[in-house]
């Protein structure tokens, strides 16, 4: 185990970490802006929407992500060639994306329970419809409580990237693993690999933190 | 066969049965009726080692058609697991496989998780520097699989621009970068997923040892085919702790023994021969020195 493993091999890595930024960045996109519809279909008057947000989210949280991943990449194309023409990286963000969104949504809708009903109520009886009350007064208010819950899905999220590696997308693992197959020197190629994750996952934990406190309710 | 001759055969085999419980007590755990003494080691080689725990662990691959595949009723057969069950024999103790991936093959050997791998583990200087090789015991070359109805890949040197499937970690995915530096190179972990997204359209071409290929035609022979000539010489080794001399003068003499009295030749018959149809000569052991 030697640190010349990582050193001689930073713009590897470098390559890696972009395109876990890339990865990361497309992924919390897609899945907030997913999970976001899931829960307003999950707490929605309309039952069908109700139950198929619901389905989804049973579907898409108890599947583990390469699994996911590996059926998306491999299964979908055999639809035909429009489908079949999509790359790799667009699979590995379609596959964060989706697996995440579940996870978001509940997060949001434990938010979205947690506003006092009498929000929604009022809202309602100034003749906002649904979605206004939801869009204008319901789901700000729900987005300051699930701050801390989100950050944890958006540090996991980054880690789940990792998923990418599996159908040769140019992430850190993946660059790890031909820094292991150059060097033979796993430990320290994997030591390396974890570095770089820590350099995108601290400072998020940090923001989280720096941004839970700005949008606290003052009480 | 007859009701007769079955009848004839169980009453054989009982009577061996019988005898061989008969003399059980008096001969030290000898063969049923087999009259070849195992040969034991001192306790400080790892032989005799493994004959101390009565078991061998065998890094071998679950996913190679032909060499290594655990089938779905969780046997594992081809003819590397051939190739470990013979050394388990001769060692007169049994075999436990477990997974071996391209990547996990150094570890596993130096972490002591297995006592060999035979994993179509190609001897290379790079590998040779962290572990020590036994063999070679089998040679195989480089190739290229496609679509069966693709007519306009027939060599590598029709890769220009085109998307080739190998494995991360193999010997020929480096290969392929310098055989054929304008091809597009995708690495799955798994030979697997080269052949479906071959199948998919998302790559063109599959390229490895051929032998590994053939496993793969052999499993859709409507979808795929191997063309061109092989490229590379690749020979297979059995991977073993560095530094343990005796322990691969052992199996380099015994590949050699299997060489002469033909086991070797009938393990092959049985596993890769069932595709190939002119099955390859044994390549000559390499006693290289051990820096």
């Amino acid at each position: 185990m030697q640190l010349s493993t990582v050193t001689d091999n930073l713009d590897v890595y470098l390559e890696g970490f972009v395109g876990t930024l890339k990865l990361t960045a497309l992924g919390a996109t897609g899945s907030l802006v997913l999970g976001t519809v899931l829960a307003t279909m999950r707490v929605s008057p309309v039952p069908s929407l109700r139950a198929g947000a619901t389905v989804y989210v049973e579907i898409l949280r108890n599947c583990p992500l390469p699994v996911l991943a590996v059926l998306l990449a491999f299964g979908l194309p055999k639809l035909g060639p429009p489908i079949q023409g999509l790359s790799f990286f667009t699979w590995a963000v379609l596959a964060i994306a989706l697996y995440h969104a579940a996870f978001v949504c509940e997060a949001l809708r434990s938010g979205v329970n947690s506003v006092a009903t009498g929000q929604g109520e009022a809202a309602r009886s100034l003749g906002l419809t649904f979605g206004q009350t939801m869009s204008l007064v319901v789901l700000p208010q729900a987005f300051r409580t699930v701050v801390p819950p989100l950050g944890n899905i958006l540090i996991a999220l980054t880690k789940n990237s990792a998923v990418a590696a599996t159908i040769d997308v140019t992430d850190i693992t993946n660059q790890t693993e031909f820094v292991i197959n150059d060097t033979v020197d796993p430990l320290a190629a994997l030591a390396g690999a974890a570095f770089f994750y820590l350099l995108l996952t601290l400072p998020t934990g940090l923001l989280v933190g720096r941004l839970e406190r700005r949008t606290a309710f003052s009480r | 066969m007859t009701p007769r001759t079955r009848l004839r055969i169980g009453a054989t085999l009982a009577a061996v049965a019988l005898a061989a419980t008969a003399c059980g007590g008096s001969s030290d755990g000898d063969d049923l009726g087999s009259d070849d003494k195992k040969p034991t080691f001192a306790s400080d080689t790892t032989m005799g080692k493994i004959q101390a725990k009565g078991t061998m662990t065998v890094g071998t691959k679950f996913d190679q058609p032909l060499y290594g595949e655990k089938t779905l009723s969780g046997d594992v057969e081809g003819f590397d697991v051939e190739i470990a069950r013979l050394i388990a024999d001769e060692l007169g103790v049994k075999v436990n496989f477990v997974e071996a991936v391209s990547k996990n093959r150094e570890p596993f050997i130096q972490n002591g998780n297995v006592d060999i791998v035979v994993a179509t583990y190609t001897i290379n200087d790079k590998r040779k520097k962290i572990v020590d090789f036994a063999g070679p015991y089998y040679q195989t070359g480089q190739s290229l699989m496609v679509r069966k109805d693709d007519s306009a890949i027939n060599s590598k040197d029709d890769l220009a621009g085109k998307k080739v499937c190998s494995v991360e970690g193999s010997t020929p995915a480096e290969r392929i970068k310098t055989e054929a530096p304008k091809a597009l190179v995708t690495l799955f972990d798994a030979y697997g997923k080269c052949a479906t997204a071959l199948e998919n359209k998302q790559v063109d071409a599959v390229t490895t040892d051929e032998a590994i290929l053939l496993g793969l035609v052999s499993k859709k022979p409507d979808a795929y085919k191997v063309v061109g000539e092989t490229f590379s010489e690749e020979p297979y080794g059995i991977g073993l702790k560095k530094g343990d001399q005796a322990f691969r003068d052992f199996l380099n003499d015994f590949v050699e023994k299997i060489y002469e009295d033909g086991r070797w030749k009938k393990a092959l018959e049985k596993t890769v021969g069932k595709v190939q149809d002119s099955l390859p000569e044994p390549p000559a052991v390499d006693r290289y020195t051990s820096a």
